[in-house]
This record gives structure tokens, C-alpha cells and sequence, in this order.
């Protein structure tokens, strides 16, 4: 059933030809103003960051931070006493986080050398400025006093970086929903699917994920892959978590959990109804070429990917970032309001009760849809329209808001 | 996900007739797909009695129902009677069971409506 279902639905053409709104043509072939980084990839933001290797070396990186204007410390609770795949995706989604080409140069401090040359030599790898500081036989002082003097000069030379004309195929973008009711399945979830459908054919990188919030929907997702063997990517994925998280640590069913109190209070009943909704982001044609572990870059080329994420926003969105999607899509419902420090986060809506009542966090109001004013088409484009204005420099809701929300997925507890 | 062809109470198609929905009439619901049996209240304040203008959003065909209960915008309602056991159909596709007998027009939700998962 869910095959023949899949089938129909994708029959359903995104109408990408030649697109017109209001009379007025929508281009899909955009240019925008961002910065190409070393690596010859494309940032729409220009971060110094200040990334600590682990959660005691937050209080030099965020000292460094207040002494330097124009610098971003990024505390986060981990990174000592991790081992085996914990600690290659705490090293990989920092050297992630440096490497994203929203960041112009990197200032690393870690308590000792040894691990704080890990994440400065990955990200040293892109061609970017990097630096690394280790607090022991230093101190905080000397570390911070250090660390604020380059800290300093990489401020001067970002500052003066300029944007230059890009493409639309330098932008990867990425996708992940939160506060998720009817509202989103309905119209902000098939809004960024829509939005899949014009842009991916033009050659952006796109990616999905939340692999718990996929339950109910897994075959659907499975038929949605580009070969049948990326589907058993897919599938092998997806039971591992199945087999590893859930079923070590249910306590009932998660029927308290999936959906949220959040998503019941928005009129979802269970978690099949959850995730078709949520699976509507990846539209109707896009097919996703691989299968990616947490916080990996792509190596396929362009097109849409599938990473196992966690559903929490937070969590998700910093994986993605670290991945090195640089302009992230949020669609939600009851209202999240999510942001992260190193990517802008774009919020779309179609719930005229979250519009009304926290307008403030919405950058994409789709709400429209709901009242047979807007087409999926106009809100697909609406959004496009949303995100060149976003790589060309507009601060998001979240970024205007202070939403610089960094956290870090931990596989299982520290040694 | 069952893996079986699943069997709707009873199809939307049967109980009620289509026409082009009036682009100038707000829905009180939406329906994503023709053969689903609950649809999708898009108002605030829908109360009990109400005479309710749907949509289908896959044909933007239109359909009547009348609610039996005040239902929340983003909450579903019965477009056909269910007992229990019968399967609740959305996006055309099979979303859990009905727990406890309801009929067309109520409010659906987690009193009566739960996953075949667990």
C-alpha cells in the first residue's frame, strides 16, 4: 500500500516550467551576493568563531568572545572522556562547525593539545584561518589573552572580505520541522517540499533527516530513495535505531513522546500521522541520492541527502550545520522557535493562530494555504524568494531574535 | 505501517458529492486526499452545529459536514460514521485505529484514535 500510494502521489507535478506569480516571473536561476571560502564552497554568513574542544575551555572561549567584538564563542556541555563513535561525531560535528562556510576563520581552545590539534587540523583543511589554544600550563589568562590577540587580527581580515556573485547551485540548504501539528502537513512541510522540487533540479544541495519522527513512514521514505540500495541504506538505518535506541529504552510505547505534547495539543493523533506530515518536505519528485551518518558531508554531488539526526530542533539543525549546509528551512506549527549560531534558520508557518499570536519568530507566513489563497506553488516561491534574501544578508527571526542554539548529539554516556 | 491493503470505514467518495470549491469561500477543514475519512479543521473557533464548507486539496473538490463537536483548528473531524477497530485514513494513507465508536462530524483525536504500532 505504501508503494501504490507513493506512486500517485508523485505523479502530482511540481509546476517548475517557466513560473509566473501574479503575472510576474520567478526565477529559479538566481544569483546572490555571498562569500566563496578557499575550498571554493559558498557562505551567506561571515562568522569568527570561537569553538571550545570541550566544556571546561567554555569559559576561556566565551572571555575571548566578550573581549573581541565581532567574534562568536559557541559553548556546548561536552568533549572529555568521550571514546569510539561518540567521540568521532563530537570531533567530526566540531570540525564540522569550523568548516561551514558561513564561518571565515576559526579560534579552537581546548584544555590540552592533543585533542584541540584534531579539530584545528580538520578544519585547517578547508584553507581557512585556524587557530589552536590549550589551557594546560597556560591557564585561563594567558590563554584567553593569547587566543584575543588572533582572535583580533581575524576579525580585521574578515571584516574586509567582500561578497561576490554566486549561483544558485552554490547554495545547500537543509530542512528539518519542530513544534509539528496538521498545519505543518498541510502547508509549511509541502512548502519546503515544493521548494526541493524547483531548486534541487537546479543543482543545490538539500537534506533531511530525523530519523525517530520518520516511524510510520519508513516505507514510504525507503521508496523515496534514488536506487533500490540507497533505500536499504535507509532501512538498515532506520532499524538500527529501532534496535539500539528505542527498544533498549521504551518504557511503554512512546506514545507520550511521539507525537509531543506539543503536536497533540496542534490535533496529531499518532506518529504515522506525524510523519507523512513531516515527510512533506522532500515534495513530490526529489529522490535522495545517499544515506548520511550524523554530521557527515556529503560526496554525491549535488541533490537531496538523508542524515540520521535526531527530531530535536536543536540537535538536528547543529548535525546539518556541521554537515555543511550553510541556510536551513524550519517549517513548524505550534511555533519553535529555534535558531542556530553559525546558520540562519528560516521559519515558515501555514498556522494563522502561530502567525497571530508570535509573529515575531515567522520569516515565511504560508497561512494562505489554509485559506485557499495561496497555492502550494505561491508559498513554494514565496519561500525561494525568502532564502535569496536570506543568502544575500537578511538576518532571520532567529538571528534577530539571539537564537544561537549549538548542541551536541552524545551517542551514550562519557567514560 | 501495515503492510496490508488497509480498509477505510467507508471512502469520502461514497457519502458526499463534488463540485469546484468557490476560490472565494475559506474552508472550514481540508482534506489532503480523496480517499481519506477524516479531514483537517483550519479555523479558530469552529463550533459545535456548524455547517462545514472542505476542501480536498488533492482536486480542490468540495464536500459538506456538519460538526457534532467545537474542534480545535489543526484537529481532525469524522467525514464518515466509524466503529472500532476501523482504519482512519489520511494523505490516503493508513494513520491507526479507531479505539472508541465515532460518528461523522466528531472531533477525532487521541480518545479515539491511536497508532497500530504499539
Amino acid at each position: 500500500m505504501a508503494k501504490a500510494t507513493t506512486a500517485k502521489r508523485t505523479t502530482r507535478k511540481a509546476a517548475n516550467a517557466a513560473p509566473k506569480r501574479n503575472g510576474k516571473a520567478v526565477s529559479y536561476d538566481f544569483d546572490f551576493m555571498g562569500y566563496r571560502r578557499e575550498n571554493g564552497r559558498v557562505g551567506v554568513r561571515n562568522h569568527v568563531i570561537i569553538l571550545p574542544v570541550d566544556d571546561i575551555s567554555n569559559a576561556a572561549c566565551e572571555a575571548v568572545g566578550n573581549n573581541i567584538k565581532g567574534t562568536l564563542a559557541i559553548p556546548h556541555s561536552y568533549g572529555r572522556l568521550q571514546f569510539g563513535a561518540d567521540l568521532e561525531l563530537h570531533f567530526r560535528t566540531l570540525i564540522g562547525t569550523g568548516a561551514n562556510p558561513n564561518v571565515a576563520a576559526v579560534i579552537v581552545i581546548g584544555i590540552e593539545p592533543g585533542w584541540t590539534k584534531v579539530i584545528t587540523d580538520g578544519i585547517a583543511a578547508t584553507g581557512k584561518p585556524v587557530t589552536g589554544f590549550s589551557i594546560e600550563q597556560n591557564g585561563d589568562l594567558k590563554t584567553i589573552m593569547d587566543a584575543s590577540r588572533t582572535a583580533k587580527e581575524y576579525v580585521h581580515w574578515a571584516t574586509e572580505l567582500q561578497r561576490e556573485p554566486c549561483s544558485v547551485d552554490d547554495l545547500w540548504v537543509s530542512t528539518k520541522c519542530g513544534e509539528s501539528d496538521t498545519t505543518t502537513g498541510l502547508g509549511s512541510c509541502p512548502t519546503v517540499g515544493n521548494m526541493y522540487d524547483k531548486l534541487v533540479p537546479r543543482g543545490i544541495y538539500g537534506v533531511f533527516g530525523e530519523t525517530s519522527e520518520i516511524t510510520g513512514a519508513e516505507h514510504i521514505c525507503e521508496a523515496r530513495a534514488a536506487s533500490k540500495a540507497v533505500g536499504k541504506k535507509f532501512m538498515k538505518t532506520f532499524q538500527a535505531y529501532q534496535d539500539e535506541v528505542i527498544e533498549p529504552h521504551k518504557t511503554s510505547d512512546l506514545s507520550d513522546s511521539q507525537p509531543t505534547k506539543g503536536n497533540i495539543e496542534g490535533g496529531l493523533s499518532t506518529i504515522e500521522e506525524k510523519a507523512l506530515g513531516n515527510l512533506e518536505k522532500i515534495g513530490r519528485e526529489c529522490r535522495y541520492i545517499d544515506v548520511l551518518e550524523p554530521a557527515e558531508t556529503p560526496a554525491k554531488g549535488a541533490g537531496l541527502y538523508y542524515m540520521d539526526t535526531s527530531s530535536a530542533a536543536a540537535e538536528c539543525v547543529t548535525l546539518m550545520a556541521a554537515g555543511g549546509y550553510a541556510i536551513h528551512t524550519f517549517p513548524t506549527g505550534q511555533g519553535n522557535v529555534v535558531g542556530n549560531p553559525i546558520v540562519p534558520v528560516i521559519k515558515i508557518t501555514a498556522n494563522p493562530r502561530t502567525v497571530r499570536t508570535m509573529p515575531e519568530h515567522v520569516d515565511v507566513d504560508v497561512s494562505g494555504i489554509l485559506r485557499r489563497e495561496m497555492t502550494l506553488d505561491d508559498a513554494g516561491d514565496a519561500l525561494i524568494d525568502m532564502i535569496r534574501r536570506t543568502a544575500n544578508g537578511r538576518n532571520t527571526a532567529a538571528e534577530a531574535l539571539g537564537h544561537r542554539e549549538f548542541v551536541m548529539t552524545k551517542l551514550y554516556r562519557s567514560a | 505501517m501495515a503492510k496490508t491493503k488497509a480498509k477505510p470505514a467507508k471512502t469520502k467518495a461514497e457519502q458526499s458529492s463534488h463540485g469546484p470549491a468557490s476560490q472565494t469561500t475559506i474552508p472550514h477543514f481540508l482534506v489532503h486526499d480523496r480517499e481519506d475519512n477524516v479531514g483537517v479543521v483550519v479555523i479558530e473557533g469552529l463550533e459545535a452545529g456548524t455547517a462545514m464548507l472542505g476542501v480536498i486539496t488533492a482536486d480542490n473538490s468540495d464536500l459538506n459536514v456538519a460538526a457534532n463537536h467545537d474542534i480545535p483548528i489543526g484537529h481532525k473531524v469524522a467525514l464518515t460514521d466509524f466503529k472500532k477497530g476501523d482504519t482512519v485514513m489520511k494523505y490516503g494513507v493508513d494513520i491507526g485505529k479507531i479505539i472508541k465508536a465515532a460518528k461523522k462530524g466528531d472531533h477525532i483525536h487521541t480518545h479515539n484514535l491511536k497508532t497500530k504500532r504499539w
